[in-house]
């Protein structure tokens, strides 16, 4: 075996070099994020999976190689998770003098992400992990893996799921909405993140940061609401 | 920061314990942040402790997606068997979701008089 060869052996096996490549993948995804002028269609969530996905299509690696070095990243998504508590609690205020509106729209916004999303993949064929794993893509990636596993779907296809569900939200919110002539950026922001969790509140922020705060909430709400939903409205189809 | 994550990981520790105890649906971690949200109420100080580090670890969460995002490789096979469906039902319901949340919530604001600026 060359040099070359034996180096690249012991990097295979452990989890420095994907942890490595993970971060610079991101790093690499985020700037040119930033060079297109934040255009969400550039998500740097997506740019890196797909240099990633390449990468270890042209080393022969293994998904399971790969995740015993990202797994401290991906771990991560529970603590983060926790830290939402601290924007939500901070716009409790906002919360409250919109009582009314905020749960309605919760409710409908919600039931509609799931139920639509389920109707349309049963009438066309899905079977039930694929089912499971779609329930709730409308919820912010940490919550979603979680439900997701829980109902006996695959939390890695649910990842890439919510992160589609994500930038579809945040391409066609703003046109949408303005053809729509909804002017309330409180009903904007708050929509959008119910739906489009945080890439459509990263969006929303763009925007106007009321909607993005009105975003912060849904996004927070919807990730409370969805984990009871997503099941009910599963057992529907099912 | 670590009294910060000590504080954090305890919450998802006992959102843990008490998901799994009690059955309930919601996983460890949201319990964990609805504690959180209640113990921040109740203590302005661990507001002031936690902020920073809860501010750090969200404006890198897109970064937290990417290891679950690659997996997309071992389901390449599933997204070309259904990915028309797959595709219609996103886009359906993500757009949906916007028109029925933004309608619903401004009708109802209309009807409690709940304005932007009072």
């Amino acid at each position: 075996m060359t040099d070359a060869a034996l180096i690249w052996s012991y990097l295979a096996s452990k989890p420095l070099l994907w942890l490595c490549a993970t971060l610079f993948a991101y790093w690499a995804g985020d700037a040119a994020f930033r060079a297109s002028g934040r255009r969400p269609i550039a998500n740097p969530v997506m740019i890196a999976v797909i240099l990633l996905a390449v990468l270890l299509w042209a080393t022969a690696t293994p998904y399971s190689n790969y995740f015993e070095g990202a797994q401290f990243v991906h771990f991560m998504l529970g603590p983060a998770t926790v830290c939402l508590a601290v924007p939500l609690q901070a716009n409790l205020r906002q919360i409250r003098r919109a009582a009314l509106p905020i749960a309605a729209a919760l409710l409908a916004g919600s039931f509609t992400a799931v139920f639509a999303a389920l109707a349309i993949a049963w009438a066309l064929g899905a079977d039930a992990s694929l089912m499971a794993s779609l329930a709730p893509k409308s919820a912010t990636a940490p919550v979603a893996i979680g439900i997701s596993e829980a109902l006996g779907g695959q939390p890695t296809l649910t990842a890439v799921l919510v992160l589609l569900t994500g930038m579809i939200g945040a391409i066609f919110v703003t046109p949408m909405l303005n053809a729509l002539g909804l002017r309330d950026w409180r009903a904007r922001g708050f929509a959008t993140g119910v739906a489009a969790h945080g890439i459509g509140t990263a969006r929303a922020f763009q925007v106007h940061d009321t909607a993005g705060a009105f975003a912060s909430i849904g996004m927070g709400l919807n990730a409370v609401l969805t984990a009871f939903l997503a099941p009910l409205v599963l057992r529907l189809f099912l | 920061m670590v009294p910060a994550l000590a504080i954090v990981f305890l919450f998802q520790l006992l959102g843990e314990v008490i998901s799994r105890a009690a059955h309930l649906p919601l996983p460890g971690p949201v319990l964990g942040m609805v504690g959180l949200v209640v113990a921040l109420s109740l203590s302005p100080r661990l507001g002031a402790l936690i902020r920073p580090t809860a501010q750090g670890l969200l404006a890198h969460l897109s970064l937290l997606f990417v290891p679950a995002g690659v997996g997309v490789v071992a389901h390449l096979p599933t997204l070309a068997k259904y990915g028309p469906a797959l595709a219609l039902a996103l886009v359906v319901s993500t757009l949906a979701a916007i028109i029925v949340g933004a309608v619903t919530f401004t009708l109802v604001a209309r009807l409690t008089r709940s304005h932007p600026d009072d």
